[in-house]
């Protein structure tokens, strides 16, 4: 089993903490992992990405190829249709709905959204609104995954709540119980 | 066996010296080259064992103290960019000379495709130049046993070794298992060959014809290294030699193993003996390097072969770039996956100056007089995060290079009638090349105005130290600057009256000026608030 993620967003956003979580929980289950990362010039406020690939069989490529793309993970709408020539044709877009301005082009939100029901299987959610409704207004990326969870075949979410706690461990008790109680929240408004 | 950790391929390098015994690293940041020094900083290893790890003041510098610790007996390891070779290319080259003594390994990491970088040089150039072998890892775990390795080889041979990375291999992360022994650090020990490291001509005659020797034994132990292997397929129609990372995208297009027979190259000079055994199988071959066509170019030759050696000279492989999974499946004759079509809404988002960033108040008061009162003056900039003052709203500068070109080109220009001459660079470039244009400045007396926008670190790479911190002003009035043409501004919007009062000034004062402009880099001064 094989499952190709790309992760989207605006440097800065912090695509890479979701990354951390995922690659912590696939590290603990022993599965193969590759997470092509991107540093330096690319992320003063430019469009960034991550290929995250996991598998039971050995990975070659640090890339995903075109059309092989199992889930777009997105914090930006833009961005999330910025890959979408990477997406297989039974691929996922989770992407948050609310945009991040800092160019002077950006396009009308009404034709984002357009294309993106125009795909056959998106999940799009108000990351910040959900996390500030339970009370963690910080943790907008950890909505994001357990919307994630929902069709991430490969990791239960109980694998990644583990991951959460690992990696968000020696920040404190509080800290670990905000960031699952986000998770948890993206989880439940992926399946309604 | 030892844990199972995730590493960068930066990170598998650096982990392998640290286990291979290293003594010191010598680097100066830039992408993608510095998480393999940042690594060695934060590692335990490093504390225990006295490792030196500070950034140093540039490339040449680094070659330099890394080449003294070789010959003190010790391991080092240099760590740069691809155009950081330039800038150490004179000791670079000498090192070959004079050998090394403690294992010398030589980290340069590759960017095609210009991620973050101003050409696509490709550093395994390097190797053929000066008569170095070149290790090229295809993945995270090959980067941590190569880099072991390469110390290994580097002292057996007496030769440093070039260890070269692209950006896909620098920057992607995967799991390493690393070795249960941690080799013991080297005791300080003298060259035996101490002729060789003093390259007066009587000497590096003698050396030269020893190092030609040593090179042409390089490249039988790169037939027999187990980092290069010939492996059989059942379809002789064509052959594929593989170079570095261009391996794996070669085997993502066959999961069930490739049906040609495979070259897999990481470990050079490259290994003729083996493409010739290639040869004899099959009548075409097709090769597949990441960076520019150095095997291709060197199997093609001059004159017709009755092999057909196809790439990206003849474009059978995009031309130039970053190689990916799917150029090499178009090469390879299979077809596109399917998928949908591209968004027709999407705006490009280019990288930009960050909110609040010093370097945007420094242009804006800039732009405020040059635009108004000096339309002929020309702004020639640098490498750092204030090259991003050329993209709207500042379009603020004219030219951007090299690493110190700003202060040179701007006297060059000066001389040539160009008024007002404005040099633009950031402190850590200041230190790293920009000094000695400075003097140069001085030693002239040229009408230019030269700018150091001093954010008091190295940003652009994620805030390392940068060499001058708090002595800018005292360098340049040691290298003979006139104090009183020695200006410091606050970059804030309401200094922008005062700012453009000493720019106008210094503008019209007809000598070197220098005005800095300083105020803490917006990210690592929110890192300091939150400690």
């Amino acid at each position: 089993m094989k499952q190709d993620i790309i992760l989207a967003g605006v440097g800065g956003q912090g695509i890479l903490s979701i990354a951390t979580v995922i690659g912590s929980a696939a590290l603990e289950q022993g599965l193969h992992l590759k997470q092509a990362e991107v540093h330096g010039m690319s992320q003063r406020g430019g469009d960034v990405q991550s290929n995250l690939r996991l598998s039971s069989d050995p990975i070659h490529s640090d890339l995903i190829p075109r059309g092989a793309a199992d889930l777009i993970v997105s914090l930006e709408p833009m961005e999330a249709l910025r890959y979408v020539p990477y997406l297989a044709p039974q691929g996922w877009i989770i992407t948050n709905t609310v945009p991040f301005v800092n160019i002077p082009d950006y396009p009308p939100m009404e034709s984002v959204m357009a294309e993106l029901d125009k795909l056959p299987r998106v999940i799009a959610i108000e990351v910040d609104a959900i996390a500030k409704e339970v009370g963690s207004p910080r943790s907008a990326n950890m909505v994001l995954l357990g919307a994630t969870a929902a069709v991430l075949g490969i990791l239960e979410p109980d694998k990644l709540r583990d991951g959460i706690r690992r990696i968000f461990g020696r920040k404190g008790e509080e800290i670990v119980e905000a960031n699952i109680k986000a998770f948890d929240a993206g989880l439940a408004s992926a399946k309604k | 066996m030892a844990d199972k950790q995730l590493l960068l391929g930066d990170e598998a390098v650096a982990l392998g010296a640290l286990h291979a015994g290293l003594s010191g690293v010598y680097a100066y940041p830039g992408t993608p080259s510095t998480e393999i020094t940042e690594y060695i900083q934060g590692h335990p290893l490093t504390r225990e064992r006295h490792v030196h790890d500070h950034w140093t003041a540039n490339e040449k510098t680094a070659m330099e103290g890394a080449l003294g610790m070789s010959y003190a007996g010790k391991r080092a390891l240099v760590c740069m960019k691809h155009v950081g070779m330039n800038v150490c290319a004179d000791p670079l080259m000498g090192s070959a000379m004079t050998g090394a003594n403690g294992g010398l390994v030589v980290a340069a990491c590759d960017d095609p495709s210009m991620h973050s970088s101003q050409n696509e040089q490709d550093s395994r150039f390097w190797g053929t130049f000066g008569m170095m072998p070149v290790f090229e890892p295809s993945n995270q775990q090959e980067a941590y046993d190569m880099t072991r390795a390469a110390y290994d080889y580097s002292e057996e041979n007496g030769i440093p070794v070039i260890m070269r990375l692209t950006t896909r291999m620098a920057h992607s992360r995967a799991v390493v298992t690393p070795d249960d022994e941690i080799r013991p650090q080297n005791e300080l020990h003298y060259p035996e060959h101490p002729k060789r490291w003093v390259t007066l001509p009587v000497n590096a005659r003698v050396r030269n014809r020893e190092l030609i020797k040593l090179y042409a034994k390089c490249e039988e132990d790169a037939a027999k290294s187990r980092f290069n292997s010939l492996t059989d397929g059942p379809d002789h129609s064509k052959g594929i030699i593989a170079c570095g990372i261009a391996y794996n995208y070669l085997m993502e297009n066959y999961p069930d193993g490739c049906p040609y027979p495979v070259l897999k190259v990481s470990q050079y000079p490259f290994p003729r003996e083996l493409a010739l055994t290639l040869a004899a199988m099959v009548p075409t071959i097709l090769v597949l390097e990441e960076g520019q066509p150095l095997v291709e170019n060197q199997l093609r030759g001059v004159f017709p072969s009755k092999i057909k050696i196809v790439g990206r000279i003849d474009n059978t492989v995009v031309r130039d770039g970053e190689l990916s999974p799917d150029d090499v499946r178009k090469a390879l004759g299979l077809p596109a996956l399917p998928t949908f079509a591209p968004s027709q809404v999407l705006a490009p988002r280019p990288p930009a100056l960050c909110m609040g960033c010093g370097h945007r108040d420094f242009y804006t008061a800039l732009n405020n007089v040059l635009k108004k009162d000096y339309p002929t003056a020309r702004v020639f900039s640098d490498i750092g995060c204030y090259t991003l003052g050329y993209m709207a709203p500042f379009n603020a500068i004219h030219t951007c290079v090299e690493m110190g070109a700003s202060f040179t080109m701007a006297q060059g220009a000066a001389y040539s009638g160009t008024w007002p001459a404005v040099g633009v660079l950031g402190d850590s470039t200041f230190t790293h090349s920009g000094m000695t244009g400075l003097l140069d400045a001085v030693n002239a007396d040229a009408d230019v105005v030269l700018c150091i926008s001093d954010n008091l670190t190295t940003a652009m790479t994620g805030g390392q130290d940068s060499a001058g911190t708090g002595r800018i002003e005292a360098i340049c009035a040691g290298l003979g600057v006139d104090p009183a043409h020695i200006r410091t501004i606050v970059p804030l919007p309401k200094n922008y009256p005062d700012m453009e009062k000493v720019i106008r000034e210094e503008i019209e004062y007809h000598g070197v000026s220098v005005i800095v402009c300083r105020r803490e880099c917006i990210q690592t001064a929110r890192r300091h608030a939150k400690k």
